[in-house]
């Protein structure tokens, strides 16, 4: 026997939902929340990922950072990065003599530092430099000039200024050969960077001033730390394809530098931006499913809704399943219109979370100038979400609407 | 058409056994119009019930045309009631969002018949009872004969062997009951097997036969 065509059950599921239009929309609404949150959250993790990558590939391209590692003591504990003093000027010189494919070295120091000019003042990043900073680092020089290996050797209290620090010292003036005051010393500004801008992480990439290395070891820095040390080894590599390359040789060169025999542990890192990117990328990942997982909790909680309502439209409705039942429905009908409406509710809900989501991180990426991620797999995997949600929680609903003996049913007012 | 021997329900409620049916054993042949009596709770509409496959026989045997209903599985039982059986209820019980069209095909829907044989089907049977010009009503559009008469069509939707009717005329008033007992009688006079069960003695006098319960069993059996 053939019984009723599965077009028909949708029929009479669609039915019901229609009949109570704003009982309908309210019970998918959770389903709503849910799915926008997920879809939201997603994308703007996406975004986020897009943004790290424009900015790490913004740091400068085909290079690698070099840094201080203070070796693992017996204890296991580890310095932070940065935290050491291995790195010197001899370093510096032994990979610039060395290490053939790389393009540019620059050692630098930074420290904070008050800044004084014309009863104005800030406090800002004193970063000491060669001139080979501005290509490792892809950075131009706006107006004026960068200091060169002269100005360095005599010691010079010259200091190129990030827009920022020129913004917030003098406004729109121009600064060239305006004397400021760092830390009280006097210095000379012959330059101005050109703008590169926020970070990521809202870190405002202007807001530094450039000095030579010498001058701000021994003027800013002070005794703090070794006359011959530096933080930081930038090296930038002819070509992308030799970063490995680089990376290996200056691992080499500094440890036949520092005496580091095989086996042991080195007292530097080196970092090419490719490994930091894939690091952040990692994390930003990691972060994002966090989110994603927190926001599916709203999912499962309009699931729960879809349940209740499920539960009281079987009692509402029970005469009717009665009645169906009476007149041949079989049981396996009874579930399936009422698993269909579930389903239905919530696979409505998610078609419009989904949508919503996409709005809102599209309104959230505008806002927030910061790179619109669609999530294209999200698309189907929001709907059979919702489909599934639908279905797990209509299933105990469903199975009570099937179990109802007709007589009692028809009796029910 | 239908044998029934030594049929006996009990039900638990709470912890007393309370015996619906006691032992009933009948024959209802096809094309007879019988009326079912007895005060409330006498087991007329537990027999009812078992006629009509919605409740199950503790004990004894139920044969339609030869089948063992009594033994019918779950499914089984929805389509006997599908084809076989057309239910009239004293409440109607139409389905309130469906036109009279959709309520009339309902039971069409269950037997997997097309979206046009149902329509075709359904107008037709609401022609019958004389409402050709209701067909979009809803049943709150209706009176109480009129939906009875709704009822009544979707109960012939696929043709069924036998007429259940549970005190149809009980929710209405006695002008309309007699118009409802004269499409009954119609019905039957056409050859249809229709089996009334109330408590009123009118409405069992246009039934050819009478058959009194009372405490579970047969206390009267009597052709007119």
């Amino acid at each position: 026997m053939s019984g009723a065509s599965p077009a028909e059950i949708v029929r009479f599921a669609a039915g019901a939902i229609i009949a109570h239009p704003l009982r309908s929309g309210l019970t998918s609404l959770g389903v709503v929340i849910g799915v926008a949150a997920v879809v939201m959250m997603t994308s703007i993790g996406l975004g986020a990922q897009k943004r790290v990558t424009d900015t790490i590939s913004g740091l400068g391209s085909n290079l690698i950072i070099v840094t201080p590692l203070q070796p693992r003591t017996a204890g296991g504990v580890m310095g932070g990065a940065g935290s050491g003093q291995s790195l010197s000027d001899a370093d510096t010189e032994a990979i610039e003599r060395q290490v053939e494919e790389a393009a540019a070295v620059a050692p630098a120091v930074t420290g904070m530092a008050q800044v004084t000019a014309d009863g104005a003042n800030w406090n800002t990043s004193i970063v000491g430099v060669t001139p080979e900073y501005l290509e490792a680092r892809d950075l131009t020089v706006a107006s004026g000039r960068m200091f060169d290996d002269r100005d360095a050797r005599q010691g010079r209290k010259v200091a190129v200024l990030g827009p920022t620090v020129v913004t917030q010292l003098w406004g729109e003036a121009d600064p060239i050969g305006k004397r400021i005051r760092i830390r009280g010393a006097p210095f000379e500004v012959i330059g101005v960077l050109g703008s590169k801008g926020q970070s990521s992480f809202g870190r405002d990439q202007d807001d530094l001033i450039l000095s030579p290395l010498e001058t701000v070891r021994s003027r800013i820095i002070g005794r703090r730390i070794k006359a011959d040390s530096v933080q930081t080894i930038y090296v930038k590599a002819v070509s992308e394809g030799e970063l490995g390359t680089v990376q290996e040789e200056i691992d080499a060169v500094l440890r036949t530098e520092h005496t580091i025999g095989p086996g042991e542990d080195d007292d530097f890192q080196t970092q090419n931006l490719a490994s930091i990117l894939e690091a952040s990328r990692a994390a930003i990942g990691a972060f994002t499913v966090l989110l994603a997982a927190i926001a599916a909790v709203s999912l499962v909680v309009g699931g729960v809704g879809i349940m209740n309502i499920m539960l009281v439209a079987v009692t509402e409705r029970t005469r009717e399943i009665g009645l169906r039942m009476a007149l041949g429905a079989r049981r396996r009908d009874v579930l399936t219109q009422f698993a269909l409406e579930s389903v239905a509710l919530s696979l409505v809900g998610g078609v419009i979370g989904l949508g919503i989501g996409l709005l809102g991180a599209a309104g959230i990426a505008a806002i927030a100038d910061w790179p619109f991620a669609l999530p294209v797999w999200a698309i189907p995997v929001a709907l059979s979400f919702s489909s599934l949600v639908g279905l797990v929680f209509g299933a105990y609903p469903a199975w009570r609407a099937a179990r109802l003996d007709p007589i009692e049913a028809l009796r029910r007012e | 058409m239908i044998q029934i021997e030594d049929l006996t329900k009990t039900y638990v409620m709470g912890d007393e056994t309370v015996t619906a049916l006691d032992g009933v054993s009948l024959t209802i042949g096809r094309g007879e119009s019988i009326a079912i009596i007895g005060p409330s709770g006498s087991g007329k509409s537990t027999l009812m019930n078992i006629l009509g496959g919605l409740d199950r026989p503790s004990r004894g045997r139920y044969r339609f045309e030869g089948d063992e209903v009594a033994r019918f599985s779950d499914d089984q039982l929805a389509d006997f009631r599908n084809r076989r059986i057309g239910f009239v209820f004293q409440s109607f019980q139409l389905l309130p969002r469906l036109s009279a069209l959709q309520n009339v095909a309902l039971p069409m829907v269950y037997a997997g018949a097309t979206p046009r044989a149902r329509r075709e089907r359904a107008a037709e049977l609401l022609e019958r009872v004389g409402l050709g010009s209701r067909m979009g009503h809803r049943p709150n559009q209706l009176s109480g004969g009129q939906q009875q008469r709704v009822a009544i069509a979707r109960s012939l939707a696929n043709q069924p062997d036998l007429l259940l009717a549970d005190e149809p005329t009980g929710a209405l008033d006695s002008a309309t009951g007699i118009e409802v007992l004269g499409l009954f009688q119609k019905l039957n006079a056409e050859g249809l097997t229709v089996v009334l069960v109330t408590h009123d003695r009118g409405v069992a006098d246009a039934a050819r036969r009478r058959i009194a319960f009372r405490d579970g069993r047969v206390t009267e059996d009597v052709r007119s």
